[in-house]
């Protein structure tokens, strides 16, 4: 029914999508899998018409259709529910349900009470029990999504789109989404599915196409697969890289955290951050691994100095008791964070590579070295491999992983003796990965202390020496690199 | 033809382009335009805007915007004048303190620093955005000018000081070198210093700033206090040229200044810009503005015709932003 051709989409110097082909099922689960990277979220934006230039053609029971924008797909009866949730918190249940669409009276004002009704009569079919007059922000995770789905089905999709629903989500709200999908699928809709849970989708998918790189790799029948063999083809071979099975013994701790707490600026008395107590030795790479909100980036954030009226802690580095009240602090007791978001948090975008890696170290006040500054950039693109025709190229103008490298090359310019990373290869090819990995690893040979937050489990099981899980804000468990497996870090990550 | 107009060294000297084609039009409708006096007479005119200008290039670039420069203009420039007239008298303590010309001129100077440290204090300790914060000190400082002129222009402020605004040094008017000075010492400041560097990347991105060490409200306090400060010299050119300050002096520069900025290709959501294209976009206005007065064109067309040439740069501006 929905089906692709040869759809291509290059964006300035990288090709994301090549010549890719996939099908899907009317009245099934279609699974997408593909590592982060593969071209999974710009194939769902061009199906969903918010990219609109690509090559290749998009066929809607049989027909070539090209979408101008995100209304026509909707019209076309194509839904999304992103991984990031798209509600209003500030509006209601239903003032989101029906945001665009609302039913008008026959003076042509809103009719809050029909849409209310409505509202109510989809959220029993979901069993979402909630009044339709509460405010989104006052809803779990599982429970937003569940409105997501009802405005799908408001909108009388056929073809529902959802990208790694249950990242967010407890188990006991993974099962009532699968069982609303089961339900969705025996009314005729279709849904695809992405995800990188393997033991979900051998649970409900049906059929799956195998993404890696922009290229389409396999597709087929989930009965026919096993999850060894889908793995392989995600990342091109066996396993991405060998799971740490060794205990080294260190010694010196370099930075010490204790009875960290970080207060929710909106709500009081609530934490996002409780109690947290952990340290970190010379040398040492500390994996930290949560599910998305469980508090990872806001406790690096914390350490940092970002959040310094809103949190108490005690952190001492090399024994001497350190007081972080803003990111300049840390930085100069040796601390360094390669945040997540390289767009919004890491880089400026419309500065060139020399000006972003220099921002690090540059005296508070004073002349600028021009010479010195390209000379050091100069050296950072040799160390780590940057692909770019020289350094005065405006970061704007690279890939993601390289401007990853940036980000890291301005950070391990300061020197520091502690390296925080966040998500360091989110979004970023293979190749670039495989780079990262070992960087890490040299960096942490000669004795720089890390801190790794990542969600994706084969890297911190490749990586850490020693693994905090983080759950609701809290530690919930510590495993050393030889003890850990896939199994105890997921079981230790779910929210009660 | 698009192949030339798209040639990257077209696009970065548009402006300049589109100054010399203004130029050309003028003089070829009036004969009056290329003449030295004109000419010299135009520089003169721009000068004040210039200086406005250049602090006002740092704030938006810095991704701010500062209203207040008018009225800052306005009161140091009525300060400067009272102080150099009467001097200041302390009754109780039966105390009066004289002032020199450059006495009087140092005081206007940090009038303007302390209101413009005053809007950087507001924007940064209370999270207030430039534009409200700035507003507010628009109507304080115009009220405050009131207050200390009581509505009545302060005049005749002697020979010495009348130099500044009307004489000539090598052949070319003393505003000229001020404005010329001062354009200097910001382009030094934006290129060549970490602290012109910290402004770029304030406004290209805050968060990563921030992120990278850097101070972000000290770097904002000193870009809004040289604002001000630039907006005092602007006030003391304007007082000295008329050799008397008026109340409401500097009524209405922040739009010229902001047009400038604007037409000089500086985008308002920050990061990016350069002094120099600013100092062509005053003289783009000022030329413009002269233009305009020789074709005898009526003053409520002027208004018009400005505010079409600054939509027009805003346009072109953003349609090479997508044809990048």
């Amino acid at each position: 029914m929905l089906e692709a051709v040869k759809i291509s989409k290059e964006f300035p110097g990288v090709k994301v999508l090549n010549q890719v082909n996939f099908k899907f099922y009317p009245a099934k689960v279609n699974a997408i899998l593909g590592e982060n990277g593969a071209g999974k979220s710009t194939l769902l934006k061009i199906l969903t018409g918010a990219y609109t230039e690509y090559d290749g053609e998009i066929k809607l029971y049989g027909e070539t259709v090209r979408f101008s924008n995100i209304k026509e797909a909707q019209n076309a009866g194509i839904a999304i529910i992103h991984q990031e949730l798209n509600l209003i918190p500030e509006l209601s249940v239903t003032e989101n349900l029906f945001l665009g669409r609302e039913i008008l009276n026959a003076f042509g004002l809103l009719d809050t009470a029909k849409m209310e009704a409505e509202a109510k009569t989809i959220f029993e079919k979901i069993q979402l029990n909630v009044s339709p007059r509460t405010l989104v922000q006052k809803l779990k995770v599982g429970e937003q999504q569940l409105v997501e789905i009802a405005k799908a089905l408001l909108s009388n999709a056929d073809i529902i789109l959802m990208d790694e629903p249950t990242s967010a989500l407890s188990d006991k709200e993974i099962e009532n989404l699968h069982r609303i999908i089961e339900q969705l699928k025996s009314e005729g809709k279709t849904i695809v599915y992405i995800s990188h849970k393997m033991d979900e989708l051998f649970r409900i998918a049906e059929h799956y196409t195998v993404l890696r790189d922009g290229n389409t790799i396999d597709a087929g029948e989930m009965k026919a697969t096993t999850e060894q063999d889908l793995i392989r083809k995600m990342v091109g071979r066996e396993v991405l890289i060998e799971k740490k099975n060794t205990s080294t013994q260190f010694h010196s701790t370099v930075l010490k955290v204790q009875d960290l707490n970080l207060n929710n600026p909106v709500v009081k008395n609530r934490k996002i951050l409780q109690d947290i107590s952990f340290e970190l030795k010379k040398g040492e790479i500390l994996g930290i691994f949560g599910l998305m909100g469980a508090g990872r980036t806001e406790l690096l954030e914390t350490i940092f100095g970002m959040h310094h009226n809103n949190s108490e802690s005690t952190i001492e580095i090399n024994g001497v008791k350190a007081i972080h009240k803003q990111p300049k602090n840390a930085i100069e007791n040796g601390l360094a964070f390669v945040t997540e978001d390289r767009k919004t948090e890491g880089l400026v975008l419309g500065m060139d590579i020399s000006s972003n890696i220099s921002l690090t170290q540059l005296a508070s006040m004073g002349l600028l070295n021009n010479t010195k500054e390209k000379a050091s950039a100069r050296d950072y693109i040799e160390k780590l491999s940057i692909k770019t025709p020289s350094e005065t190229q405006l970061c704007q103008n690279l890939s993601g992983g390289n401007q990853q490298k940036v980000v890291l090359a301005k950070w391990l310019a300061t020197n520091p003796q502690i390296l925080m990373m966040d998500e360091p290869t989110r979004g970023i090819d293979i190749n670039a990965k495989n780079e990262i990995y070992n960087l890490i690893k040299i960096l942490a040979a000669n004795q720089m202390s890390i801190l790794l937050v990542s969600s994706e489990i084969p890297e911190i099981l490749a990586l850490s020496d020693r693994i905090l899980v983080m759950a609701e804000g809290k530690i919930k468990a510590s495993y050393l690199a030889a003890e850990a497996n896939e199994d105890k870090l997921l079981k230790s990550a779910l929210p009660e | 033809m698009n192949i030339t107009l798209n040639h990257p060294l077209v696009k970065k000297s548009q402006s300049l382009i589109a100054l010399f084609l203004l130029c050309l039009f003028i003089s070829l409708l009036s004969d009056k335009f290329m003449t030295s006096t004109n000419l010299w007479n135009v520089l003169r005119q721009i000068s004040v805007n210039v200086c406005i200008s250049v602090g006002m290039t740092l704030v938006v670039l810095m991704a701010g915007i500062d209203l207040s420069v008018g009225s800052v203009l306005g009161l140091s420039a009525a300060v400067c004048a009272g102080v150099l007239k009467n001097g200041l008298v302390f009754e109780s303590l039966d105390l009066f303190v004289g002032f020199t010309v450059l006495g009087a001129i140092l005081t206007a100077m940090l009038i303007g620093m302390a209101l413009g440290l005053f809007n950087g204090w507001v924007i940064t300790k209370f999270a207030i955005p430039p534009f409200v914060a700035t507003l507010a000190m628009l109507t304080i400082a115009r009220g405050l000018t009131m207050l200390y002129t009581e509505g009545i222009p302060i005049s005749n402020l002697g020979p010495k000081f009348e130099f500044i605004g009307s004489g000539w040094i090598l052949g070319i008017p003393v505003p000229v070198w001020i404005s010329l000075i001062m354009v200097l010492i910001v382009v030094f400041l934006t290129n060549k210093t970490t602290f012109g560097r910290y402004i770029y990347a304030i406004g290209g991105n805050e968060k990563a700033a921030f992120l990278s060490g850097i101070s972000i409200n000290k770097i904002k306090l000193a870009v809004y206090g040289i604002a001000g400060m630039m907006a005092a010299v602007g006030g003391i050119l304007v007082t000295s040229r008329l050799n008397s300050a008026q109340p409401n002096a500097g009524m209405s520069y922040e739009l010229d200044s902001i047009a400038a900025v604007v037409i000089g290709g500086t985008s308002l959501s920050g990061g990016v810009g350069t002094v120099t294209g600013t100092v062509i976009g005053a003289i783009i206005i000022g030329v413009l503005n002269n233009g305009l007065v020789l074709l005898d064109v009526s003053p409520f067309w002027q208004q018009v015709v400005k505010g079409i040439v600054i939509l027009l740069a805003v346009i072109i501006d953003k349609m090479n932003q997508k044809n990048k």
